[in-house]
Protein backbone atom coordinates (compact mmCIF):
# COMPACT_ATOMS: atom_id res chain seq x y z
CA UNK A 1 0.00 0.00 0.00
CA UNK A 2 1.27 3.32 -1.18
CA UNK A 3 1.54 6.24 1.49
CA UNK A 4 0.30 9.55 0.66
CA UNK A 5 3.36 10.47 0.56
CA UNK A 6 5.17 8.23 -1.85
CA UNK A 7 1.64 9.05 -4.03
CA UNK A 8 2.76 12.65 -3.77
CA UNK A 9 6.46 12.18 -4.40
CA UNK A 10 5.67 9.80 -8.13
CA UNK A 11 3.13 12.82 -8.99
CA UNK A 12 6.12 15.26 -8.78
CA UNK A 13 8.26 12.80 -10.30
CA UNK A 14 5.92 12.53 -13.03
CA UNK A 15 4.78 16.15 -13.38
CA UNK A 16 6.68 18.57 -11.82
CA UNK A 17 4.05 21.64 -11.76
CA UNK A 18 1.44 19.61 -10.51
CA UNK A 19 0.91 21.70 -7.34
CA UNK A 20 -0.09 18.57 -4.81
CA UNK A 21 -0.40 18.99 -1.04
CA UNK A 22 -0.70 16.54 1.86
CA UNK A 23 -4.14 17.46 3.92
CA UNK A 24 -3.81 15.15 7.28
CA UNK A 25 -6.23 13.77 8.98
CA UNK A 26 -5.28 14.22 12.84
CA UNK A 27 -7.67 11.29 13.30
CA UNK A 28 -7.10 7.66 14.49
CA UNK A 29 -7.81 6.66 11.37
CA UNK A 30 -5.31 8.67 9.87
CA UNK A 31 -6.53 8.30 6.72
CA UNK A 32 -4.68 11.20 4.96
CA UNK A 33 -5.55 12.95 1.63
CA UNK A 34 -4.24 14.95 -1.48
CA UNK A 35 -5.63 18.22 -2.24
CA UNK A 36 -4.80 18.62 -6.12
CA UNK A 37 -4.44 21.75 -8.02
CA UNK A 38 -7.95 22.06 -10.20
CA UNK A 39 -6.00 23.38 -13.17
CA UNK A 40 -3.57 19.97 -13.28
CA UNK A 41 -6.60 17.59 -11.92
CA UNK A 42 -7.10 15.90 -14.82
CA UNK A 43 -3.69 14.98 -15.67
CA UNK A 44 -2.98 13.95 -12.21
CA UNK A 45 -5.98 12.53 -12.38
CA UNK A 46 -4.82 10.58 -15.75
CA UNK A 47 -1.45 9.79 -14.08
CA UNK A 48 -2.93 8.31 -11.20
CA UNK A 49 -5.27 5.83 -13.72
CA UNK A 50 -2.66 4.80 -15.85
CA UNK A 51 0.55 4.78 -13.97
CA UNK A 52 -0.43 4.30 -10.47
CA UNK A 53 -3.48 1.97 -11.73
CA UNK A 54 -6.15 3.53 -9.94
CA UNK A 55 -8.47 2.11 -11.49
CA UNK A 56 -11.65 2.32 -9.74
CA UNK A 57 -12.93 5.80 -8.69
CA UNK A 58 -15.39 4.05 -5.64
CA UNK A 59 -16.67 7.23 -4.61
CA UNK A 60 -16.94 11.18 -5.01
CA UNK A 61 -18.97 13.56 -2.73
CA UNK A 62 -18.59 17.19 -1.79
CA UNK A 63 -18.21 19.07 1.38
CA UNK A 64 -19.34 22.54 1.71
CA UNK A 65 -17.35 25.15 4.11
CA UNK A 66 -19.03 27.90 4.98
CA UNK A 67 -17.31 31.43 5.23
CA UNK A 68 -16.30 31.39 8.44
CA UNK A 69 -15.51 34.65 11.06
CA UNK A 70 -11.98 34.37 12.88
CA UNK A 71 -10.93 36.26 15.33
CA UNK A 72 -7.36 36.84 15.37
CA UNK A 73 -4.74 38.44 17.48
CA UNK A 74 -2.59 41.18 15.82
CA UNK A 75 0.13 43.79 17.28
CA UNK A 76 -0.26 46.97 15.55
CA UNK A 77 1.51 50.30 15.98
CA UNK A 78 -0.22 53.21 16.00
CA UNK A 79 0.10 56.76 16.61
CA UNK A 80 -1.28 57.74 20.31
CA UNK A 81 -1.49 61.04 21.36
CA UNK A 82 -0.47 61.60 24.97
CA UNK A 83 -0.25 64.79 27.83
CA UNK A 84 3.11 64.82 29.84
CA UNK A 85 3.54 67.51 31.69
CA UNK A 86 0.92 69.75 29.93
CA UNK A 87 3.40 69.45 26.80
CA UNK A 88 1.22 67.32 23.92
CA UNK A 89 3.24 64.45 22.37
CA UNK A 90 2.26 61.84 19.96
CA UNK A 91 4.31 58.64 20.38
CA UNK A 92 3.99 55.61 18.34
CA UNK A 93 2.73 52.05 20.62
CA UNK A 94 2.13 49.03 20.17
CA UNK A 95 -0.72 47.50 21.44
CA UNK A 96 -2.39 44.09 21.09
CA UNK A 97 -5.63 43.64 18.79
CA UNK A 98 -8.38 41.32 18.33
CA UNK A 99 -9.78 41.92 14.88
CA UNK A 100 -12.41 39.99 13.03
CA UNK A 101 -12.37 38.70 9.73
CA UNK A 102 -14.40 36.46 7.34
CA UNK A 103 -12.19 33.59 5.92
CA UNK A 104 -14.33 33.25 2.35
CA UNK A 105 -15.71 29.60 2.41
CA UNK A 106 -15.58 26.88 -0.24
CA UNK A 107 -16.58 23.99 -2.12
CA UNK A 108 -15.23 20.91 -1.66
CA UNK A 109 -14.59 17.73 -3.97
CA UNK A 110 -13.76 14.48 -2.65
CA UNK A 111 -12.48 11.45 -4.62
CA UNK A 112 -12.17 7.77 -3.76
CA UNK A 113 -9.70 6.05 -5.53
CA UNK A 114 -8.98 2.01 -5.46
CA UNK A 115 -6.54 0.03 -7.62
CA UNK A 116 -8.61 -3.42 -8.11
CA UNK A 117 -5.15 -4.29 -10.26
CA UNK A 118 -2.80 -4.03 -7.28
CA UNK A 119 -5.16 -4.79 -4.43
CA UNK A 120 -5.15 -1.44 -2.33
CA UNK A 121 -6.71 1.79 -1.47
CA UNK A 122 -8.18 3.98 -0.66
CA UNK A 123 -6.68 6.74 -2.27
CA UNK A 124 -8.93 9.84 -1.50
CA UNK A 125 -7.99 13.64 -3.03
CA UNK A 126 -9.29 16.80 -2.61
CA UNK A 127 -10.61 19.76 -5.04
CA UNK A 128 -11.18 22.80 -4.20
CA UNK A 129 -13.26 25.70 -5.41
CA UNK A 130 -12.08 29.65 -5.24
CA UNK A 131 -15.29 30.71 -3.48
CA UNK A 132 -18.92 29.29 -2.82
CA UNK A 133 -20.87 32.07 -4.82
CA UNK A 134 -19.38 32.80 -8.72
CA UNK A 135 -16.03 30.61 -8.90
CA UNK A 136 -17.66 27.27 -8.27
CA UNK A 137 -15.92 25.43 -11.47
CA UNK A 138 -13.49 22.29 -10.80
CA UNK A 139 -12.54 20.23 -13.80
CA UNK A 140 -14.59 16.88 -14.41
CA UNK A 141 -13.19 13.70 -13.64
CA UNK A 142 -15.37 11.46 -15.92
CA UNK A 143 -13.95 11.90 -18.56
CA UNK A 144 -11.07 9.85 -16.86
CA UNK A 145 -13.28 7.27 -14.44
CA UNK A 146 -16.85 7.14 -16.07
CA UNK A 147 -18.28 6.22 -12.50
CA UNK A 148 -17.73 9.88 -11.78
CA UNK A 149 -20.96 10.86 -14.05
CA UNK A 150 -23.88 10.23 -11.70
CA UNK A 151 -21.68 11.38 -8.63
CA UNK A 152 -20.35 14.78 -10.14
CA UNK A 153 -24.01 15.08 -11.55
CA UNK A 154 -25.00 14.98 -7.68
CA UNK A 155 -22.42 17.17 -6.58
CA UNK A 156 -23.83 19.67 -9.04
CA UNK A 157 -27.43 19.44 -7.94
CA UNK A 158 -26.78 19.28 -4.09
CA UNK A 159 -23.47 21.31 -3.42
CA UNK A 160 -23.79 23.61 -6.98
CA UNK A 161 -20.18 22.62 -8.18
CA UNK A 162 -20.00 23.12 -11.89
CA UNK A 163 -18.16 20.55 -13.42
CA UNK A 164 -16.40 21.98 -16.63
CA UNK A 165 -16.04 18.75 -19.13
CA UNK A 166 -18.82 17.16 -17.92
CA UNK A 167 -20.98 15.40 -20.58
CA UNK A 168 -23.88 15.78 -19.43
CA UNK A 169 -24.36 17.72 -16.36
CA UNK A 170 -28.43 17.89 -15.42
CA UNK A 171 -29.56 18.20 -12.10
CA UNK A 172 -30.19 14.31 -10.57
CA UNK A 173 -32.49 14.15 -7.49
CA UNK A 174 -33.82 17.89 -8.02
CA UNK A 175 -35.53 18.95 -11.06
CA UNK A 176 -34.65 21.70 -13.35
CA UNK A 177 -36.24 24.20 -12.40
CA UNK A 178 -35.01 24.22 -8.79
CA UNK A 179 -32.96 27.08 -8.09
CA UNK A 180 -31.20 26.27 -4.51
CA UNK A 181 -28.44 23.53 -3.61
CA UNK A 182 -29.96 21.56 -0.30
CA UNK A 183 -26.69 20.25 1.23
CA UNK A 184 -25.14 23.37 1.39
CA UNK A 185 -25.08 24.49 5.42
CA UNK A 186 -27.05 27.95 4.58
CA UNK A 187 -29.75 26.00 2.49
CA UNK A 188 -33.15 27.22 3.83
CA UNK A 189 -36.21 25.10 3.24
CA UNK A 190 -39.52 25.81 2.82
CA UNK A 191 -41.82 26.47 5.52
CA UNK A 192 -43.33 23.76 5.87
CA UNK A 193 -43.50 22.93 9.42
CA UNK A 194 -47.51 23.67 10.28
CA UNK A 195 -47.95 20.17 11.01
CA UNK A 196 -45.19 18.14 12.87
CA UNK A 197 -46.68 15.56 14.89
CA UNK A 198 -42.93 14.34 17.02
CA UNK A 199 -41.72 17.62 16.25
CA UNK A 200 -38.32 17.73 18.71
CA UNK A 201 -35.28 20.55 18.97
CA UNK A 202 -34.74 23.00 15.63
CA UNK A 203 -37.94 20.90 14.06
CA UNK A 204 -40.19 21.93 16.67
CA UNK A 205 -38.71 25.61 17.45
CA UNK A 206 -39.35 25.89 13.50
CA UNK A 207 -42.98 24.31 13.97
CA UNK A 208 -43.92 26.83 16.75
CA UNK A 209 -42.17 29.68 15.15
CA UNK A 210 -44.43 28.86 11.93
CA UNK A 211 -47.64 27.96 14.00
CA UNK A 212 -47.37 31.72 15.78
CA UNK A 213 -46.74 33.41 12.48
CA UNK A 214 -49.37 32.04 10.98
CA UNK A 215 -51.74 32.46 14.20
CA UNK A 216 -50.30 36.43 13.84
CA UNK A 217 -51.55 36.23 9.56
CA UNK A 218 -54.67 34.92 10.70
CA UNK A 219 -55.57 37.50 13.12
CA UNK A 220 -54.33 40.64 11.14
CA UNK A 221 -56.64 39.10 8.70
CA UNK A 222 -59.67 38.17 10.75
CA UNK A 223 -59.48 40.86 13.94
CA UNK A 224 -62.95 40.31 15.10
CA UNK A 225 -62.92 36.62 15.21
CA UNK A 226 -64.85 35.38 18.31
CA UNK A 227 -63.13 33.88 21.86
CA UNK A 228 -63.82 30.37 20.81
CA UNK A 229 -61.50 30.79 18.05
CA UNK A 230 -58.73 32.53 20.06
CA UNK A 231 -58.95 29.52 22.20
CA UNK A 232 -58.46 27.17 19.56
CA UNK A 233 -55.87 29.19 18.38
CA UNK A 234 -54.02 29.35 21.61
CA UNK A 235 -54.03 25.67 22.40
CA UNK A 236 -51.99 25.26 18.79
CA UNK B 1 -83.96 -3.33 2.96
CA UNK B 2 -85.13 -6.70 3.87
CA UNK B 3 -84.88 -8.10 6.87
CA UNK B 4 -81.41 -10.23 7.35
CA UNK B 5 -82.75 -13.12 9.44
CA UNK B 6 -85.63 -13.01 6.69
CA UNK B 7 -83.29 -13.20 3.80
CA UNK B 8 -81.07 -15.99 5.79
CA UNK B 9 -84.36 -17.90 5.60
CA UNK B 10 -85.19 -17.37 1.93
CA UNK B 11 -81.81 -17.93 0.97
CA UNK B 12 -82.87 -21.95 2.20
CA UNK B 13 -85.60 -21.98 0.30
CA UNK B 14 -83.20 -21.37 -2.43
CA UNK B 15 -84.14 -17.49 -2.75
CA UNK B 16 -82.29 -15.10 -3.56
CA UNK B 17 -82.68 -11.42 -2.69
CA UNK B 18 -80.63 -8.16 -2.78
CA UNK B 19 -81.03 -5.06 -3.35
CA UNK B 20 -79.28 -2.65 -6.16
CA UNK B 21 -77.34 -1.05 -3.56
CA UNK B 22 -75.69 -4.25 -2.34
CA UNK B 23 -74.94 -6.10 -5.99
CA UNK B 24 -74.22 -2.74 -6.92
CA UNK B 25 -71.38 -2.30 -3.90
CA UNK B 26 -70.73 -6.45 -3.99
CA UNK B 27 -69.66 -6.20 -7.62
CA UNK B 28 -66.96 -2.51 -6.99
CA UNK B 29 -65.71 -4.20 -3.50
CA UNK B 30 -64.47 -7.56 -5.61
CA UNK B 31 -62.67 -6.76 -8.10
CA UNK B 32 -61.02 -3.43 -7.24
CA UNK B 33 -57.91 -4.19 -9.94
CA UNK B 34 -54.87 -2.02 -8.34
CA UNK B 35 -52.66 0.01 -11.02
CA UNK B 36 -49.14 -1.73 -11.25
CA UNK B 37 -46.82 0.59 -9.78
CA UNK B 38 -44.47 0.66 -6.82
CA UNK B 39 -42.53 3.42 -5.42
CA UNK B 40 -39.84 2.32 -2.69
CA UNK B 41 -39.15 -0.41 -0.38
CA UNK B 42 -42.54 -0.77 0.35
CA UNK B 43 -43.28 -1.87 -3.22
CA UNK B 44 -41.55 -5.34 -1.83
CA UNK B 45 -44.05 -6.29 0.39
CA UNK B 46 -46.64 -5.11 -2.17
CA UNK B 47 -45.19 -7.32 -4.25
CA UNK B 48 -45.45 -10.34 -1.67
CA UNK B 49 -48.48 -9.56 -1.18
CA UNK B 50 -49.79 -10.43 -4.32
CA UNK B 51 -48.23 -13.92 -4.76
CA UNK B 52 -49.45 -17.39 -3.25
CA UNK B 53 -48.09 -16.71 0.47
CA UNK B 54 -50.67 -14.03 1.19
CA UNK B 55 -52.70 -14.38 -2.22
CA UNK B 56 -54.19 -11.29 -2.31
CA UNK B 57 -56.64 -12.83 -5.33
CA UNK B 58 -58.76 -14.04 -2.65
CA UNK B 59 -59.77 -10.51 -2.46
CA UNK B 60 -60.63 -10.01 -6.31
CA UNK B 61 -57.94 -7.63 -6.73
CA UNK B 62 -54.54 -9.99 -8.15
CA UNK B 63 -54.90 -7.93 -11.61
CA UNK B 64 -52.36 -5.35 -11.41
CA UNK B 65 -52.92 -3.28 -14.38
CA UNK B 66 -50.36 -1.14 -16.10
CA UNK B 67 -52.60 1.27 -17.42
CA UNK B 68 -54.16 3.67 -14.66
CA UNK B 69 -56.80 3.60 -17.54
CA UNK B 70 -57.77 0.26 -16.39
CA UNK B 71 -56.92 0.20 -12.78
CA UNK B 72 -59.50 1.20 -9.77
CA UNK B 73 -56.98 1.37 -7.04
CA UNK B 74 -54.11 3.00 -6.71
CA UNK B 75 -51.74 1.45 -4.11
CA UNK B 76 -48.88 4.42 -2.96
CA UNK B 77 -46.38 1.81 -1.67
CA UNK B 78 -43.20 3.98 -0.79
CA UNK B 79 -41.70 7.08 -0.42
CA UNK B 80 -42.86 9.48 -2.72
CA UNK B 81 -40.22 12.42 -4.00
CA UNK B 82 -41.29 15.52 -4.54
CA UNK B 83 -40.41 15.20 -8.55
CA UNK B 84 -42.51 12.09 -8.38
CA UNK B 85 -45.45 13.58 -6.94
CA UNK B 86 -46.88 15.57 -9.66
CA UNK B 87 -46.34 11.83 -11.67
CA UNK B 88 -48.52 10.32 -8.86
CA UNK B 89 -51.27 12.94 -8.95
CA UNK B 90 -51.30 12.79 -12.78
CA UNK B 91 -51.90 9.29 -13.11
CA UNK B 92 -54.40 9.32 -10.30
CA UNK B 93 -56.41 11.84 -12.20
CA UNK B 94 -55.94 9.32 -15.33
CA UNK B 95 -58.12 6.82 -13.84
CA UNK B 96 -61.55 6.00 -14.43
CA UNK B 97 -64.14 6.56 -11.33
CA UNK B 98 -64.75 4.60 -9.33
CA UNK B 99 -61.19 5.08 -7.96
CA UNK B 100 -59.72 4.12 -4.63
CA UNK B 101 -55.98 4.98 -2.52
CA UNK B 102 -54.24 2.97 -0.31
CA UNK B 103 -51.50 5.10 1.19
CA UNK B 104 -49.30 2.02 2.34
CA UNK B 105 -46.37 2.75 4.68
CA UNK B 106 -44.66 5.53 7.25
CA UNK B 107 -43.75 7.32 3.62
CA UNK B 108 -46.64 7.63 1.37
CA UNK B 109 -48.53 8.55 4.75
CA UNK B 110 -46.29 11.05 6.09
CA UNK B 111 -42.71 11.22 4.76
CA UNK B 112 -41.79 8.52 6.97
CA UNK B 113 -37.88 8.03 7.09
CA UNK B 114 -37.18 11.35 5.15
CA UNK B 115 -40.04 13.78 6.33
CA UNK B 116 -37.56 16.26 6.83
CA UNK B 117 -35.80 15.66 3.84
CA UNK B 118 -35.49 18.18 1.23
CA UNK B 119 -36.62 16.26 -1.58
CA UNK B 120 -39.86 13.91 0.00
CA UNK B 121 -43.11 15.12 -0.16
CA UNK B 122 -44.56 14.51 3.32
CA UNK B 123 -47.36 12.52 2.93
CA UNK B 124 -49.50 12.12 -0.34
CA UNK B 125 -52.69 13.41 0.96
CA UNK B 126 -51.32 16.42 1.05
CA UNK B 127 -52.44 16.25 -2.98
CA UNK B 128 -54.84 13.65 -3.53
CA UNK B 129 -57.94 11.72 -0.86
CA UNK B 130 -56.56 8.99 0.50
CA UNK B 131 -58.99 5.89 1.75
CA UNK B 132 -57.20 3.74 3.65
CA UNK B 133 -53.57 4.69 5.24
CA UNK B 134 -51.51 2.26 6.37
CA UNK B 135 -48.56 2.90 9.28
CA UNK B 136 -45.39 0.94 9.20
CA UNK B 137 -41.94 0.90 7.51
CA UNK B 138 -42.88 -1.04 5.85
CA UNK B 139 -46.52 -2.52 6.88
CA UNK B 140 -46.21 -6.64 6.45
CA UNK B 141 -48.71 -7.91 3.75
CA UNK B 142 -51.23 -8.78 6.56
CA UNK B 143 -51.77 -5.22 6.93
CA UNK B 144 -51.94 -4.65 3.38
CA UNK B 145 -54.84 -7.03 3.55
CA UNK B 146 -56.15 -4.99 6.68
CA UNK B 147 -56.18 -2.09 4.58
CA UNK B 148 -58.05 -3.79 1.35
CA UNK B 149 -60.71 -5.27 3.67
CA UNK B 150 -61.11 -1.93 5.36
CA UNK B 151 -61.56 -0.38 1.82
CA UNK B 152 -64.04 -3.16 1.28
CA UNK B 153 -66.23 -2.54 4.21
CA UNK B 154 -65.85 1.06 3.08
CA UNK B 155 -67.28 0.82 -0.26
CA UNK B 156 -69.90 -2.20 0.92
CA UNK B 157 -71.16 0.93 3.70
CA UNK B 158 -71.78 3.54 0.82
CA UNK B 159 -75.34 4.44 -0.18
CA UNK B 160 -75.92 4.98 -3.74
CA UNK B 161 -77.78 8.21 -3.51
CA UNK B 162 -78.19 11.24 -0.99
CA UNK B 163 -75.49 12.77 1.00
CA UNK B 164 -71.79 10.93 1.34
CA UNK B 165 -72.28 8.91 -2.03
CA UNK B 166 -69.43 7.66 -3.86
CA UNK B 167 -67.69 10.47 -6.09
CA UNK B 168 -68.93 9.22 -9.36
CA UNK B 169 -72.63 8.70 -8.60
CA UNK B 170 -72.12 12.95 -7.60
CA UNK B 171 -72.49 15.26 -10.69
CA UNK B 172 -71.11 17.72 -8.85
CA UNK B 173 -67.46 16.14 -7.44
CA UNK B 174 -64.50 16.78 -8.26
CA UNK B 175 -62.67 14.12 -10.01
CA UNK B 176 -59.77 15.40 -10.84
CA UNK B 177 -57.38 17.33 -8.73
CA UNK B 178 -54.78 19.75 -9.59
CA UNK B 179 -51.22 18.56 -10.87
CA UNK B 180 -48.49 20.11 -8.44
CA UNK B 181 -45.69 22.30 -10.01
CA UNK B 182 -42.12 21.98 -9.46
CA UNK B 183 -41.10 25.53 -8.33
CA UNK B 184 -38.13 27.41 -7.58
CA UNK B 185 -38.36 25.47 -4.07
CA UNK B 186 -40.79 23.48 -3.98
CA UNK B 187 -44.27 22.44 -5.15
CA UNK B 188 -46.52 24.71 -6.02
CA UNK B 189 -48.46 24.69 -4.14
CA UNK B 190 -47.15 22.46 -1.61
CA UNK B 191 -50.69 20.88 -0.53
CA UNK B 192 -54.09 21.15 -2.05
CA UNK B 193 -56.18 22.95 0.22
CA UNK B 194 -59.60 21.33 -1.12
CA UNK B 195 -58.16 17.67 0.13
CA UNK B 196 -56.20 18.52 2.93
CA UNK B 197 -55.31 21.28 5.71
CA UNK B 198 -52.91 20.67 8.07
CA UNK B 199 -54.17 18.98 11.08
CA UNK B 200 -54.27 21.31 14.58
CA UNK B 201 -51.40 19.96 16.90
CA UNK B 202 -52.56 20.76 20.76
CA UNK B 203 -49.25 20.74 22.51
S1 LIG C 1 -42.20 3.35 4.81
FE1 LIG C 1 -40.21 2.37 5.15
S2 LIG C 1 -40.30 0.53 3.88
FE2 LIG C 1 -41.91 1.87 3.15
S3 LIG C 1 -41.02 3.07 1.50
FE3 LIG C 1 -40.75 4.24 3.37
S4 LIG C 1 -38.72 3.68 4.12
FE4 LIG C 1 -39.35 2.12 2.64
Amino acid sequence: MMTVEEIKAAIEAALPDAGVEIVCNPSVSGQHSLRLAPAQAVAVAKFLRDDLLFDYLSNVTGVDWPDKEVAEKVRVTRPVTKTVDGVETTVEETVEETRKRVAPGCLEAVYHLYSVAQKQGPVVFRLKTVNRTDQVELPSLTPIWRSAEFQEREIFDLFGIVFTGHPDLRRLLMWDGFKDHPMRRDYVEPDDFEYEPTAHDQVLARALAHQAASRTAQEAAAPALGAGQEGTGASQ
Amino acid sequence: MVDEGLKIELGKQGVFVTTIEELYNWGRRSSIWPMQFGLACCAIEMIATTMARYDIARFGAEVFRPSPRQADMMIISGTVTKRMAPQVVRLYNQMAEPKYVIAMGACAISGGPFKQGYNVLKGIDRYIPVDVHIPGCPPRPEALLQAFMTLQKKIDGQHLTGEGRPRHLDAEAQGEFPVPVPGEHDLEPASNPGVWTAPVVIR
